[in-house]
C-alpha cells in the first residue's frame, strides 16, 4: 500500500474494500493494543526459546547472539512470555508511553 | 415473431434466467419460490441451461455459495421467501458490501409467526438496509424483462452491486400469465457476458471481505453508499436501453391516470393492477385519484417521487408490511422522511393491508382511497391505519 491507512479516501477504497497486497497485516501496529510492556533481563535467559514458542503474535526472534527480542511495534503486552519463561527473565511492566 | 404465451410467472422467470445464461444457480426450495428453482433444475438437467446446479442445504449455505461462485467471474442467480430471506440476512449484507453482482428473486411471503406461506413484503422490507438494488415487479411481463435488466444492472462495472427482484407470492409467483419472450439472440445482444473485473484468481490474488479498523471503516462503508446511490444513473440507463431494444419502458416511479389528480395512491407489486381497476371507477365517478407505482425502493428514487407528487394535496400510501411498534407502513415512512424537508407537500396517509395472503379487492381499494381522503382532511391521530382488521 502506498498510503497509510489513515490516509486514505473513500474514493482509494478498492471496489468491495478487496486486498491486493498479500500479507498487508504486518502494517497493522497492534503494539498500540499494550498496556503492559515485556522486559527481558539477558542475563538471567537460558536461551530456553519458550518465550518464542509461546507468544501467540509471533513476534519475538533470536538474535546473533542467540537471545531472544521482542519487536515491540506488534507485541501486545499479553505476559504470556512472561508467564512461560522457567528462569523469571521476563517481567512486565505498566507501559509508560 | 413476437408471441404471447400463457406461463406461470416462476416458470417464466426461469425462462428468463435460461435467456441470460447464468453460470451458477445455488438455491434452497421454500414456498412460495419453489416453481422457480424446480424449473431451473429441470432447465440444467436437461441440458438446456448450461450451469451448475448446487442443491444446498440451507438459505445461509445458498447465499454464501452465490457469493464464492459470483467472486470468480460466474453469473449468479438464487431465490427464495420469506424465512428464506431472513436465514440469508447476514450474508446479504456481505455481498453487497464485497460489490458482487447477484441477482435474487424474491417471491415475497409473510414472515413468521404465525406460520403463513402467503404473500406480504414483510420478508423485503427487513432488509431495507443490507445495501442490495431492490426492485418490485407488477405483473409476468415485468419479472421476465426486469430479470434480464437485473444482471446487466449488477454487473455494469460501474455498479457491482447485487439485485434483488420482488415479486408477490402466489399473487404473482403462481399466476399463469400471458408473456412476451424475448428471443435468445436479442437477450445475448442487449447482456453482454460477465465481465467482473476482480476475479478470485491464484494468478492474481485478492483477499475478498477482509478486517477493516476503524481508521478505514467509514471510508470503506461510505464508497459502498456511493455506489449504491450512483447505481441510479445506470439502473435508469438500463431500462432505456431495454425500452429501445425491446419496446417495452420501465421507470423508478410509474404513473397511472394521474392526470388532473388531487389524491394519489402508491403502491408496490402486483397490487398495483387491482388498484388500477378501482382507479378506473372512481375516475368514472369523476373522483380525482391516480396511482403511483414504486417500483425502484433500493436505491430510494426521491427525485421521481418528489416529481411525482407535484402539486398533489393527498398521498396514500400502502404497504403490505408491518413496522411494528414503528411509525407506519415501511414505504409509507419513508416517503414521509423524504418529504419533510419540502415546502409543498401532500398529506401523506399511511395504510397497512394485505397481510399474509389476505386479498384486496377493487371495492376494498375503493374505501382505502376514501377513507385515505378523510383522513387527509380531517387528520387523525393514529400513525397509520390498517386495512380490513376485525374489530
Ligand atoms: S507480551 Fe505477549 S505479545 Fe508481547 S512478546 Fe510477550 S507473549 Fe508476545
Ligand atoms: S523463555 Fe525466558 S529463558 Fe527462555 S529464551 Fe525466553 S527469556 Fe530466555
Amino acid at each position: 500500500m502506498t498510503k497509510a491507512e489513515n490516509e486514505i479516501t473513500w474514493k482509494e477504497i478498492n471496489i468491495g474494500a478487496t486486498v491486493h497486497e498479500p500479507g498487508n497485516a504486518s502494517q497493522y501496529k497492534t503494539g498500540d493494543w499494550r498496556s503492559n510492556v515485556p522486559v527481558v533481563d539477558f542475563s538471567k535467559c537460558i536461551k530456553c526459546a519458550l518465550c518464542y514458542i509461546f507468544c501467540p503474535e509471533g513476534c519475538i526472534t533470536k538474535n546473533d547472539d542467540g537471545f531472544f527480542e521482542i519487536d515491540m511495534y506488534y507485541c501486545k503486552g499479553c505476559g504470556i512470555c512472561a508467564e512461560e519463561c522457567p528462569t523469571d527473565s521476563i517481567i512486565m511492566k505498566e507501559e509508560k508511553e | 415473431m413476437k408471441q404471447y404465451v400463457g406461463m406461470e410467472v416462476s416458470v417464466a422467470l426461469a425462462e428468463a434466467v435460461k435467456l441470460a445464461n447464468a453460470d451458477v444457480i445455488a438455491a434452497y426450495p421454500i414456498t412460495p419460490q419453489t416453481h422457480i428453482i424446480e424449473h431451473l433444475a429441470e432447465l440444467v438437467a436437461s441440458g438446456e441451461l448450461d450451469a451448475e446446479y448446487i442443491p444446498i442445504e440451507s438459505e445461509h449455505s445458498a447465499m454464501s455459495a452465490c457469493l464464492g461462485s459470483s467472486a470468480v467471474g460466474a453469473r449468479t442467480f438464487t431465490a427464495t421467501a420469506g424465512q428464506g430471506l431472513e436465514l440469508m440476512h447476514e450474508v446479504l449484507f456481505v455481498a453487497s458490501a464485497m460489490r458482487l453482482p447477484i441477482v435474487m428473486a424474491v417471491a415475497n411471503r409473510a414472515v413468521s409467526s404465525p406460520l403463513s406461506v402467503w404473500g406480504d413484503h414483510s420478508d423485503v422490507m427487513a432488509c431495507r438496509d443490507v445495501g442490495w438494488i431492490q426492485i418490485f415487479a407488477e405483473n409476468g411481463q415485468e419479472v421476465v424483462d426486469n430479470a434480464i435488466c437485473a444482471f446487466k444492472m449488477a454487473e455494469d462495472n460501474r455498479v457491482l452491486l447485487p439485485v434483488m427482484l420482488n415479486l408477490d407470492g402466489f399473487h404473482l409467483s403462481h399466476m399463469v400469465e400471458p408473456v412476451l419472450m424475448p428471443e435468445q439472440k436479442a437477450v445475448s445482444d442487449f447482456l453482454p457476458l460477465n465481465n467482473y473485473p476482480q476475479p478470485l484468481n491464484p494468478d492474481k490474488p485478492v483477499a475478498m471481505g477482509d478486517f477493516a479498523p476503524p481508521v478505514i471503516f467509514t471510508e470503506a462503508k461510505w464508497a459502498q453508499e456511493m455506489s449504491l446511490r450512483n447505481s441510479y444513473s445506470t439502473i435508469l440507463e438500463v431500462w432505456d436501453q431495454f425500452g429501445k431494444q425491446f419496446g417495452r419502458h420501465y421507470r423508478p416511479v410509474e404513473h397511472y391516470r394521474t392526470e388532473g389528480a388531487s389524491t394519489l395512491l402508491l403502491t408496490m407489486g402486483s397490487f398495483s393492477e387491482t388498484a388500477m381497476t378501482a382507479i378506473d371507477s372512481l375516475r368514472d365517478e369523476g373522483c380525482k385519484v391516480g396511482l403511483i407505482r414504486l417500483r425502484l425502493w433500493r436505491p430510494f428514487p426521491f427525485s421521481d417521487i418528489r416529481e411525482a407528487v407535484k402539486g398533489i394535496s393527498n398521498l396514500i400510501v400502502l404497504d403490505r408490511a408491518i413496522s411494528l411498534g414503528g411509525p407506519g407502513g415501511p414505504a409509507a415512512s419513508e416517503i414521509k422522511a423524504a418529504f419533510y424537508g419540502e415546502e409543498n407537500k401532500p398529506k401523506i396517509v399511511s395504510f397497512v393491508a394485505g397481510l399474509g395472503g389476505r386479498d384486496v379487492t377493487p371495492k376494498g381499494f375503493e374505501e382505502i382511497i376514501t377513507r385515505g381522503i378523510e383522513i387527509a382532511e380531517k387528520g387523525s391521530s393514529n400513525e397509520y391505519e390498517i386495512y380490513g382488521v376485525r374489530e
